[in-house]
């Protein structure tokens, strides 16, 4: 009787007629039981039907700019709203630059913290260290970037035209570290590694864990040093967990939007040096929508539209490579 | 005859100990086993070291603006930009750094002037009320929902495959990025509705949309750490399912969900993308939860673009209060979980 709103065919499952002896047929009680059952149904397809609603509802007002711009949409590299340039190459090049560079400075620091948690901290301290990473977590990002725009972004320039000045004469370093004038590409990575920094050390954390003590211990005791234990038995034992975690890491640089919009400057631009200004996907909406009409804020829109695919593909891959996530408990960090 | 001298000469403790300590590690090995351990400890300071750092630089600035009454009675200041044209000026000088001492003191003298010359007093009750009421309306639209759809995914759905299909699915919503959540609220609402549409209500949908994964999914992770004895006991005295989720696995649950919930909160008290362009702009107290409103959030960006002595005053001191709320609501979920947890 209960099992009569189960859409999907179910596994066969004991705990079922356990959980829910039918003692009385049809009372009130049975009534009760089976709308309660329905609401929690109810409860846990909105979450499907707000993915839905989102992919549909952005796609239909979006809809203009990718049915009248086409090609020039997508393809298109350069985004002068002015001037009705809206090809949103630059700008899905500099959010990809940006995360990326993000995950190069926070992915070596992430993992070194969750080693320093796993294996090197005394039991007493770890909830010390743990509490600390986490709270960085807390911050919220306008927070962050309030803090970057007023005290890191005069720092940031002197030492980025300092690197500069010193590699002026090399072939390529000169072109990948040029000239800036503070906000840049590299200015907002620096502050997102920060920022991303607590969600793969807590995930790569978990990951670490779960390596079979026994093999640790064995490891030791072929007289291997910790550092050696580390690379021959925890490393191999969590690359598809830790490649997990920097997808989800690579998921939130990407849709971060206030502290980047604060730290980047505003120029939609492709280009090699990444001391320049820059703008990424969320900032740019985050900038104009309040303001956008008509083909714009279609264009806007549809950057949404792109925004919420680039970071459901990087999601999902993530969550197939950290089956382990799942005894992650919070949400926010 | 003695048994215990079985041990030969050369495997005595003392010399078992030695060849086994680090002295008999080569050089290279033992270098690179210390760097890897100093490298670990070095990567923690630099995540700590600029949080400490944040934190020493958010206080100093705005703790003057903060410790004035005003602050939490008056309205925002509307011409607080255009107060002090000079402002524009003092933003790119900036660029030396020195500034930091700067607002410090014109602020205490400033909030001292305006308290009794009553010129610009400098308020943030506005946004107080609307964080609070966006974070509200939010809670109320999605904790409600997400327990009752954890309920479903662990009592229920169990490992049936439309419960792992919602439960991926929410793990992936997790991951959408909040702007695209307020990006949807304006498409759907504000849209619709026109400016009439950006209110607390707006923002509190956007908000709720990115609360949802994390409630769900935090709560069905302490559903699960209730012990099923429990529920099999209640089954065997004749209890509905319903009666004993709601009687007994809720309750025992209710510190790690009261915590999940919390965090959510938490987080959604800070966000700001999805926040302005749902819910417009005022600069006096709004109540309700029609009508356009502001944020804590909001009003770090928008001071922070407005730019000027005042503004950059007003925007510290917003940073300060919504980390206090944001570390308070933090720490009362932390307290929560270890003083109650299960286990």
């Amino acid at each position: 009787m209960t099992l009569e709103l189960d859409t999907l065919p179910a596994a066969p499952d004991p705990e079922a007629d356990r959980s829910a002896p039918d003692l009385t047929a049809d009372g009130v009680g049975g009534r009760i039981d089976r709308s309660f059952r329905r609401v929690a149904l109810a409860a846990g397809l909105t979450v499907l039907l707000a993915l839905l609603l989102i992919a549909v509802v952005t796609t239909n007002k979006a809809w203009p700019a990718f049915s009248e711009l086409g090609g020039s949409y997508f393809f298109g590299t350069e985004w002068v709203p002015s001037e009705g340039l809206y090809g949103i190459v630059p700008l899905v090049f500099g959010t990809i630059l940006v995360s990326v560079l993000a995950l190069v400075v926070a992915v070596p620091i992430s993992v070194g913290i969750a080693l320093f948690v796993t294996e090197v901290v005394h039991r007493r301290a770890r909830g010390a260290v743990t509490t600390t990473i986490d709270l960085l977590a807390a911050v919220p990002s306008v927070v962050f970037g309030l803090w970057g725009f007023y005290y890191l972004i005069p720092p940031f320039q002197t030492a980025f035209n300092a690197v500069s000045d010193a590699v002026s004469g090399i072939p390529v370093l000169s072109t990948v570290l040029g000239p800036s004038t503070g906000s840049s590409y590299a200015s907002a990575a620096l502050v997102l590694a920060l920022m991303v920094t607590p969600i793969i050390t807590s995930v790569t954390r978990e990951v670490f864990t779960t390596v079979p003590p026994n093999d640790k211990a064995g490891a030791l005791a072929l007289g291997a040093t910790r550092w050696e234990m580390i690379r021959g038995v925890v490393f191999p034992h969590s690359t598809g967990g830790m490649t997990g975690a920097v997808m989800l890491g690579l998921g939130r640089a990407m849709g971060e939007t206030v502290a980047v919009a604060l730290l980047i400057g505003a120029r939609p631009d492709i280009t090699a040096n990444i001391f320049a200004v820059g703008e990424t996907m969320p900032a740019q909406i985050f900038r104009n929508l309040s303001e956008a009409d008509d083909l714009f804020r279609a264009a806007l829109i549809g950057l949404g539209v792109v925004l919420f695919v680039l970071t459901i593909l990087v999601n999902v891959s993530a969550r197939r490579m950290v089956v382990v996530i799942d005894r992650r408990v919070k949400g926010a960090a | 005859m003695n048994t215990t001298s079985t041990v030969p000469e050369d495997r005595t403790p003392d010399r078992v100990r030695r060849e086994l300590s680090d002295a008999n590690i080569s050089i290279g090995r033992r270098v690179r086993n210390r760097a890897a351990t100093v490298a670990m400890a070095v990567a923690f300071l630099l995540a700590a070291g600029p949080l400490v750092l944040m934190a020493a630089n958010v206080f100093s600035q705005g703790l003057p603006a903060v410790t004035n009454l005003d602050w939490w009675t008056q309205p925002i200041p509307a011409d607080v930009g255009r107060a002090d044209l000079a402002g524009n000026e003092q933003l790119q000088d900036l660029g030396f750094g020195d500034q930091a001492a700067d607002p410090d003191s014109t602020a205490s003298t400033d909030s001292a002037d305006s308290s009794t010359d009553g010129l610009v007093a400098l308020g943030m009750q506005p946004a107080i009320v609307g964080t609070f009421l966006t974070v509200l309306g939010a809670s109320a639209l999605a904790i409600p929902l997400g327990i009752m759809g954890a309920v479903y995914l662990n009592e229920y759905g169990k490992r049936n495959r439309l419960a792992n299909f919602i439960r991926f699915m929410t793990d992936v919503m997790t991951g959408v990025p909040s702007v695209v959540m307020g990006v949807f609220i304006y498409s759907i609402w504000v849209l619709r509705f026109g400016v009439e549409g950006k209110s607390a209500f707006a923002a509190s949908l956007a908000l709720a949309c990115l609360m949802l994964p994390i409630v769900v999914r935090s709560t069905e992770e302490m559903l699960r750490l209730v012990p099923d004895p429990l529920r099999e006991a209640s089954a065997a005295l004749g209890t509905r399912t319903w009666k004993t989720t709601v009687g007994v696995t809720l309750p025992a649950a209710l510190p790690g969900i009261v915590s999940g919930c919390l965090l959510a909160v938490a987080r959604a008290a800070g966000e700001t993308a999805p926040i302005v362009f749902t819910i417009g702009f005022v600069t006096t107290t709004n109540w309700r939860f029609t009508g356009q409103n502001t944020t804590l959030s909001a009003q770090i960006y928008s001071q922070l673009q407005n730019g000027g002595d005042l503004a950059t005053q007003m925007a510290w001191g917003a940073a300060v209060t919504l980390i206090g709320i944001v570390l308070v609501l933090t720490l009362i979920a932390r307290f929560v979980a270890r003083r109650y947890a299960l286990r």
